[in-house]
């Protein structure tokens, strides 16, 4: 620790800290620009320019270590100011530089209201102008449909360019041109690649970049914020969704270092206009081949009667949208009527019978960033969980993450990946510790292991989920309290949708003698599943149902509710309150930003309706009851802890897999019916697309 | 004046071969590998003794900043990079040294490398410098074949010294521009700390010296420290190559001590001023970035750190630049604000947006076009920039205004004046902006 003064404070701060970090600390404001606490230090906006008692010029303090500070002549400690003259002085004229070529043009500006040029102009500026030259004009840039340019606005902080480099790991952005001339540009003026792109949108201090979809929408202080989480993915990132009226009009990330640090995917931040789109805003039903709307009454008594008939031809399945809360009370309904064919891994992966560890990252995410070594199987996290990619560069970047090698089809990561082959007969190499890299897992301190939940979706797939554990197993993945080092769990499932870990949590699986999601569809086809029930599910071709009724219970006119004789409309996840548990086996609500569209319900009361109507009315009136009852049924939610014995060894099933290559993941923009009802997202879609068969050429 | 026999640089006008049997025979390379084995902290010792200051403009001194570097070379191997991106304007020291006498730039390569633990050597030579590269390339090929460098040579010291061709911009002479430039990313300062010393090319310990500072450690080494600090005046030792141009009758390359008296200086060397000393009007008199001095101060100044300091310029790279009565002396800063302007790296803000306010600012008061307000925002906008940019581009572009201004003030308001003269009614931009 190092003893500063700042402003007459006195303080003790780590010497690795820079000034700016100090001077916050003992509570001084810096203004700044180009420094931000997750990229590297560029030291060239010079707004954070303080006063170090004895240095002949001011320096900028967010390029200053606290140690590199000299003591006084008889040991004093450091002195900086903050608010003299000088610094006053040096603030102001910075700002004077800043505004002298910017256009000003805050009333057509998307970030009026909060950019920071505009907040700091007004607190450490000048009142008025003293440049009586022409202004700089720069060319558009085109970065893609999601964001827009405005580069006369850029004050070159090159926040923009450091978040692609080192973050997104997508060196596309640079400065071409010198002095005045220089200008913030993509790579030939091609179109930003990467997942995590709209956050140059946050970083942007200025209006040089803003949302292309929400150009021109709302000002930020019409917005009503509501605090929520992302479910997208599987990550569950939290987010802050701005409505005005009954519109949500954009997405934001906030803050949770155990997440997403302060990044969000593209996905999570531009798929708002899909809520408004292809919505489900009343029951339906189908009539001589075609949907006619209907009452809820008349609807819920269908709904009743094609599910009282006898348990064995009734199925359900939960998708990858379903709050938590509505399986619980469909599960309940199901459990009420003796319905044991239910799953709620609708895209048929293995994982979820047994311990909890068997189906949760169980290193948590910030634990990536503690691996030396990783091994990816059948999962491609940059388009799965792109937050969690960044993380994993992260640890790369530090060092820290060595080696890092991946059975799967491979893709650019944005690191350097070990490419041990496509299918899963590697693993069993690499189970019987014959593969080099098994002896990279054993040795390494913190080894990992990200096994993609989608990868298991295939005949073989509980052998997969056998074979993945046994590494984890025999590698030492798996440390309890009582080993030296433990403890630690580095045997990761990655699921890449948010509904599954509630539904497993739930176990929201197969009852006795019951059918799971393969069996529910095959007995579709031939017929003796006569009723299939999909809340938010729609990973299942219609065309797979055989002809089963379908009822279908979601948001989006999609595959689900395409194929559907009966449709129950409910809310999307910004206009009801519900649980959501990530990957990694965190209870998150994401809440309530606006009211379901039309006549659509909440997922739980849906059910509730619909087990009045049956006659077996489920024990909770409100969510407060249900969520009660949740807690009293099922551990997860009562905070139960993990089992202090888990051995990922004894998962799946044992016996051969085949060589088959692991499935490359799905389309990054189109996997959700909210996604492919977003016309921003199918644009990426299309783009991306362009841009594979342009480099193709 | 400096006598012919404490020259350093005999070949500076390229009358005889550069090659290395000919620049053996002035001496270069001679006793070599004896100076090597005193040791380097005999090496740097005599260095210190000496009292060299550094050549490339900011005078720190030489022995110094090699002791910066670590003791010992642990896991990061050691760097000598030398800066021969020389581009201000109004220099051109290190473009003869390098044509005319390369070996003596090798000779003390060999010797800094080996004071400070280096097995490598960089000369980063400008842009321009197509026919200099192409000398000192030869010379280095030469200095191989006579196993004066490379693995197992003469001196017992494994050498190996690289020329790498800049591509022509200014900002590239900053010592941690150069290092970025080398590394094959865009030439712009590193922010300070860490210094190279510390932290420098690819991230190892590094020293950046110019091109003069390495070309004279030879023959003080072979000549002693007490020789070199016997030239000149305290603090300020040693024999400087000065670069006259502009308004004198015989522009010149001279190698002269330390602390000659300016008009000593122009009138031995070259042939004088223009018309006389009495047609002097101004001298800039260390390369473009430092302020100018009128003539009542040039009629008694010294020139070397110390004394031009005093008069609140510098002595820069000694290139000295006369101007006579003829100069349109706001015109001729307005030119260098132009190139300040034109050679911003622009990562910094004070120094992107200053250099081309100020350059503006100074075109129009050139003519006259300007307000008599805007001489003092001028000079304030000036010290806006000045001391607080990353590196010292910024005060290089703000000095030359502050001197135009401390000196020929009245100039600038008499063309203001003349100007408006003839106008009844000038539109003032003050207005316009509103």
């Amino acid at each position: 620790m190092v003893r500063l003064i700042v402003d007459s404070v006195e303080i003790d701060v780590p010497g690795e800290m820079n000034l700016l970090q100090a001077c916050e600390i003992a509570g001084a404001e810096i203004p700044r620009f180009c420094y931000h606490e997750r990229l590297s230090v560029a030291g060239n906006c010079r707004m954070c320019l303080v006063e170090v008692k004895g240095a002949p010029k001011p320096v900028a303090s967010c390029a200053q270590q606290v140690r590199d500070q000299r003591p006084g002549p008889n040991g004093e400690p450091p002195v900086i100011l903050t608010t003299s003259a000088l610094v006053r002085k040096a603030r102001a004229g910075v700002m004077e530089f800043l505004l002298a070529n910017h256009p000003l043009d805050c009333p057509i500006c998307d970030q009026g209201g909060e950019c920071d040029l505009q907040d700091q102009a007004m607190a450490f500026g000048r009142a008025r102008t003293r440049f009586d030259e022409t202004k700089r004009a720069v060319e558009e840039k085109h970065f893609g449909p999601l964001i827009k340019t405005e580069m006369t606005r850029c004050i070159q902080c090159t926040r923009c360019v450091r978040f692609a480099t080192e973050v997104a790991g997508v060196p596309e952005l640079g400065a071409t041109g010198r002095g005045e001339d220089m200008e913030i540009t993509t790579w030939l003026d091609q179109v930003v690649t990467s997942e995590l792109s709209g956050n140059l949108i946050d970083l942007c201090p200025v209006g040089a970049l803003t949302s292309r979809p929400y150009a021109f929408n709302a000002r930020p202080w019409e917005l009503r914020k509501t605090e929520s989480v992302d479910v997208m993915d599987g990550l569950g990132s939290a987010i802050r969704v701005d409505a005005r009226g009954q519109a949500v009009l954009r997405i934001l990330p906030r803050i949770n270092e155990a997440v997403n640090e302060e990044w969000i995917s593209d996905k999570a931040r531009f798929i708002w206009d899909g809520l408004a789109r292809q919505r489900l805003d009343r029951p339906m039903l189908r009539e001589n081949g075609r949907l006619r709307p209907a009452e809820w009454a008349e609807a819920l008594a269908l709904a009743a009667q094609r599910l009282s008939a006898p348990a064995g031809s009734v199925a359900a399945i939960a998708g990858d949208l379903a709050n938590v809360e509505g399986m619980k009370a469909l599960l309940d309904l199901l459990n009420s009527l003796g319905i044991q064919n239910r799953d709620c891994r609708s895209a048929g992966e293995r994982p979820g019978a047994g311990p909890r560890e068997g189906y949760l990252f169980n290193s948590r995410l910030a634990g990536v960033e503690a691996m030396d070594a990783l091994l990816l199987i059948g999962t491609d996290p940059r388009r799965e969980a792109a937050v969690l990619n960044a993380r994993i560069r992260k640890a790369w970047l530090s060092g820290q993450l060595a080696r890092i090698a991946q059975v799967g089809v491979a893709t650019d990561l944005t690191y350097p990946v070990e490419d041990l082959g496509t299918g899963p007969d590697i693993l069993e190499a690499l189970a019987a510790g014959t593969h080099p890299f098994f002896g990279v897992l054993d040795k390494a301190r913190r080894p990992g292991l990200i096994l993609g939940a989608a990868a298991t979706a295939r005949p073989d797939g509980a052998r997969i989920l056998r074979l993945a554990g046994t590494i984890a197993a025999r590698a030492g993945l798996v440390l309890h309290a009582n080993v030296e080092d433990g403890p630690w769990n580095g045997f990761n499932v990655l699921h890449a949708n948010a509904a599954r870990v509630g539904g497993l949590d739930l176990g929201f699986l197969p009852g006795a003698g019951g059918r799971d999601r393969e069996s529910i569809v095959t007995g579709a086809q031939q017929g003796s599943v006569e009723t299939v029930l999909l809340l938010h599910c729609d990973e299942i071709d219609g065309k797979d149902l055989g002809t089963a009724f379908v009822i279908y219970v979601g948001s989006h006119g999609d595959a689900g509710a395409s194929r559907a004789d009966l449709i129950l409309p409910a809310a999307a996840f910004t206009e009801q309150n519900g649980l959501f548990v990530n990957t990694e086996g965190r209870i998150q609500e994401a809440r309530r930003a606006v009211f379901p569209k039309g006549e659509a319900r909440e997922d739980w009361a849906i059910f509730r309706a619909l087990s009045a109507q049956m006659g077996k009315v489920l024990p909770y009136d409100s969510q407060g009851q249900l969520r009660k009852q949740l807690a009293l049924d099922h551990k997860a939610f009562a905070g139960a802890m993990g089992d202090p014995a888990f051995n990922p060894e004894a998962l799946g099933e044992l016996g051969p897999v085949d060589a088959i290559p692991f499935a490359p993941a799905p389309n990054f923009w189109l996997t959700n019916p909210v996604a492919r009802a977003s016309r921003t997202m199918v644009e990426c879609a299309a783009g991306a697309r362009r841009s594979v068969s342009q480099a193709a050429e | 004046m400096l006598a012919d026999k404490d020259r350093i640089f005999t070949n500076l006008y390229g009358r005889r071969d550069w090659r290395l049997a000919a620049a053996r025979q002035r001496g270069a390379w001679n006793a070599t590998p004896d100076m090597i084995a005193l040791g380097r902290d005999w090496v740097i010792q005599q260095v210190k003794d000496s009292g060299l200051r550094g050549r490339g403009g900011a005078g720190f001194p030489t022995g110094l900043k090699w002791t910066f570097m670590p003791k010992e070379v642990k896991d990061r191997p050691h760097y000598l990079v030398v800066n021969a991106d020389e581009s201000e304007p109004g220099t051109c020291k290190d473009r003869d040294i390098i044509r005319h006498d390369p070996h003596l730039l090798l000779e003390g390569c060999v010797i800094a490398a080996f004071a400070m633990q280096a097995h490598a050597c960089y000369i980063y030579l400008r842009g321009e410098y197509i026919f200099e590269r192409e000398v000192l390339e030869e010379a280095v090929r030469e200095a191989y074949e006579a196993r004066l460098l490379g693995k197992g040579n003469v001196h017992g010291w494994d050498m190996d010294i690289y020329v790498h061709h800049g591509a022509g911009a200014y900002i590239c002479g900053e010592e941690t521009a150069l290092l970025e430039s080398l590394e094959g990313k865009k030439g712009q300062p590193r922010l300070k700390p860490p210094f190279p010393a510390n932290a420098g090319l690819y991230g190892c310990p590094t020293t950046v010296n110019n091109v003069e500072s390495i070309a004279v450690v030879g023959e003080i080494l072979r000549r002693g420290a007490k020789w070199f600090a016997g030239i000149g005046r305290p603090k300020n030792e040693g024999t400087k190559i000065f670069c006259i141009s502009g308004h004198v009758n015989r522009p010149c390359n001279v190698e002269e001590a330390m602390g000659i008296p300016l008009r000593e200086l122009i009138e031995e060397h070259c042939g004088g001023v223009r018309g006389g000393w009495d047609n002097l009007k101004a001298v800039i008199p260390g390369g473009s970035s430092v302020p100018l001095l009128p003539k009542s101060i040039c009629d008694n100044v010294l020139m070397d750190f110390d004394a031009l300091r005093e008069h609140k310029s510098g002595l820069g790279t000694a290139a000295v630049i006369v101007m006579d009565q003829s100069t349109d002396v706001v015109r001729a800063i307005a030119r260098i604000s132009y190139f300040y302007k034109h050679e911003s790296c622009g990562q910094c803000t004070p120094c992107r947006e200053g250099t081309g306010w100020m350059w503006r600012v100074m075109e129009r008061m050139a003519k006259g076009e300007a307000e008599m307000r805007e001489i003092d925002l001028l000079l304030d906008v000036a010290s806006q920039v000045e001391g607080h940019t990353i590196c010292a581009l910024g005060d290089a572009a703000a000095w030359p205004i502050q001197g135009l201004i401390r000196h020929f003030r009245h100039e600038i308001e008499e063309r203001i004046t003349r100007y408006r003269g003839g106008r009844p009614f000038v539109p003032g931009t003050y207005i316009a902006a509103e």
